[in-house]
């Protein structure tokens, strides 16, 4: 069954096109097929959530848009670049430039402050040392850290720590941001301020966001909401409340 | 500085894991070092050695004397300066742990080819007036607590009875090599002993000390010495003074290649203890390694992490244990130094510690900083360290 959701609704125009994708994993001798041509638009601007059962290859969707892994045919285009011709180097470059990245378990540096976390992907930009202090300090405001800068992540609570995380993911200005369940290890009130956290960015700074999460409620804070399941998208995208 | 920091950092994430690696890096240096000092200590003889000198020995070995009317003949080969008399002595100070080397000498000329000894003018006029004098070397004269003046009784082993001495001079030396912990008196005193004791021993000597004017024609002229005895009585067999040392060393041979091959198997044991901390160090972080790359990090930077620790780790032991090396062969050599008269640490020593703390810092990160740098980003990230 070839699954397709080619509704972005927005006049912004869109900026991930995916075309026919599939992606399988090789066990020992088998081949594991993960994703089955798979056709979807995000547009600009977007705040998709991607929902589905353990194994319906959503995490997989989202590493592919991210580019942190390489599908097995098919076109994967963002803001009109097909990621899938560049190289690893060029990989790489592309995602500093491009993406944000929020992991479940925030995946912070524990011998680095908060502060140092952050500026941690400006190391890779032509960014002075004061440029670099000036933003940091200016993220993890909008975040609402000014005043936990020089504590390590284990000083900090687990919203804490996401927010971090959140600040090192926008603190470069990127295209997109992918969260994978970033709520998925938080009480119910630090993932409420991170859900609104991630709202705020999207509605007020404009970023685009793509959101795997098993959680419903999380998921109703996107724009949108695209189920998968056995590697298929599954029906039309839902809107968020 | 970023990134320095993260890796200094890093290197003191597992305190008592990085803590247990350094002492173990510190524990093999220090045994390098040591062990290459005693190397070092059994080659101080010959690196002292001029290349302006030669010894002449009996061709059969150096226990059988020759005549002391070789001299003469020596002198006459064109090429030698002058030749002065060497006879090693034996004796007991006391007891026989208060070892330390004495030789009868040619008094009037011996210091005179051994311009390294440095006196006062006065105390070496005195040794040669007194029949019963002694200079000794600094070291020993501190040794003991000797001072100008002193009586030292020696119990002779190949020359029987007890021979006092007179202490005239104490000679100190004129750089770090030379050794000063020998003890030196007239020829003359134990030849007249002999002459009346033991006639058919006198007039013999162990070997003479040859001074040429050109070192190098060194081997031409202990050619020319050795052929003018050829078929004598008492063969000759002449050689630098480097080789004559060297000829002592070589009966140590194997003795010397074994504690060279445990120094370095040392520090093979130690690059596999930093190599297992290196290994696990990374494994645990493969998740770190993988969120990275994901921020756009490459493999190089990551492998660079780690190298970068390990290296990190390795200067860190091999600097403390280099420090440490010096106060303990200090030690060692106040302990030794009946065996070593020189126990010092040379810079090629030290050099060589801080090669061989590098090289382990090296070897530990090779494999796992491969391994991380190749990792896929989404492997890493489901990684449970």
């Amino acid at each position: 069954m070839t699954a397709s959701v080619n509704t972005p609704d927005r006049n912004t125009g869109t900026l991930v096109e995916i075309r026919h994708l599939a992606k399988s994993y090789t066990r020992g001798d088998q081949i594991v097929p993960v994703l089955y041509d798979i056709s979807l638009e995000i547009a600009r601007g977007d705040f998709i959530s991607l929902m589905g059962p353990s194994g319906s290859g959503k995490s997989t969707l989202l590493n592919l848009i991210a580019g942190i892994d390489k599908p097995d045919s098919g076109i994967l285009r963002v803001d009109g670049e097909d990621i899938t011709q560049l190289s690893e180097g060029q990989l790489a470059d592309w995602r500093a430039s491009n993406i944000g990245f929020i992991f479940q378990f925030y995946n912070l540096m524990p011998v680095l402050t908060a502060f140092e976390n952050v500026e941690l992907p400006l190391q890779l930009t032509n960014l002075s040392r004061a440029e670099r202090r000036e933003r940091v300090e200016m993220t993890l405001s909008l975040v609402g850290l000014a005043d936990r800068m020089e504590h390590y992540p284990n000083e900090l609570s687990g919203g804490q720590q996401q927010r971090v995380a959140i600040a090192r993911a926008i603190v470069t200005d990127p295209t997109i941001l992918v969260c994978d369940e970033p709520t998925g290890d938080l009480d119910k009130q630090s993932a409420s301020d991170v859900l609104g956290m991630l709202k705020q960015l999207n509605e007020e700074m404009g970023k685009t966001i793509i959101m795997v999460t098993h959680d419903a409620h999380a998921a109703e804070a996107a724009k949108r909401m695209v189920h998968l399941e056995k590697g298929e998208l599954i029906g039309e995208p839902v809107a968020g409340k | 500085m970023y990134y320095l920091k993260l890796i200094v950092k890093n290197v003191f994430r597992a305190k008592l894991r990085s803590s247990l690696t350094i002492i173990g890096l510190v524990i093999a240096i220090v045994a390098f070092g040591l062990l290459q000092t005693v190397v070092d200590a059994w080659f101080a003889g010959s690196n002292a050695s001029s290349a302006s000198r030669m010894v002449t020995r009996n061709a059969i070995s150096l226990v059988f004397p020759m005549p002391t009317y070789y001299r003469e003949r020596m002198r006459a080969v064109n090429g030698v300066k002058s030749v002065t008399l060497l006879n090693w002595f034996g004796g007991i100070y006391k007891e026989p742990k208060n070892f330390f080397p004495q030789f009868a000498v040619d008094h009037e000329n011996f210091f005179d080819l051994y311009s390294e000894f440095l006196m006062p003018d006065e105390q070496l006029l005195a040794f040669k007036r007194d029949r019963q004098g002694a200079a000794v070397g600094r070291k020993l004269a501190d040794e003991f607590g000797w001072k100008i003046g002193d009586t030292i009784p020696i119990r002779g082993t190949i020359f029987p009875g007890t021979w006092n001495f007179t202490l005239r001079a104490i000679f100190d030396a004129k750089d770090e090599t030379t050794v000063t912990r020998q003890m030196y008196f007239h020829w003359d005193y134990i030849n007249e002993y002999l002459k009346q004791k033991y006639p058919r021993r006198t007039d013999q000597i162990g070997t003479f000390v040859i001074e040429v004017n050109d070192p190098s024609r060194v081997a031409d002229i202990a050619k020319a010495i050795d052929a003018e005895f050829k078929n004598s009585l008492a063969e000759t067999l002449t050689e630098s003074e480097k080789s004559f040392q060297l000829g002592f060393i070589a009966q140590m041979e194997q003795i010397i290649l074994t504690i060279r091959i445990v120094s370095f198997v040392v520090i093979f044991i130690i690059m596999a203890v930093v190599a297992n901390t290196m290994a696990m160090t990374a494994r645990e972080r493969l998740t770190e390694y993988a969120t990275l790359k994901a921020l756009g990090f490459s493999p190089a930077f990551v492998a660079a992490l780690i190298f970068g620790e390990a290296i990190a780790l390795s200067l860190i032991g091999g600097g403390l244990g280099i420090l440490l090396t010096f106060p303990l062969a200090k030690a060692v050599g106040i302990i030794a130094a009946a065996v070593f008269a020189v126990f010092k640490v040379s810079q090629a020593t030290v050099l060589m510690q801080l090669a061989c703390a590098l090289v382990v810092g090296v070897a530990a990160a090779l494999v796992p900083s491969w391994r991380s740098a190749r990792i896929k980003i989404v492997d890493g990230l489901r990684h449970v360290g």
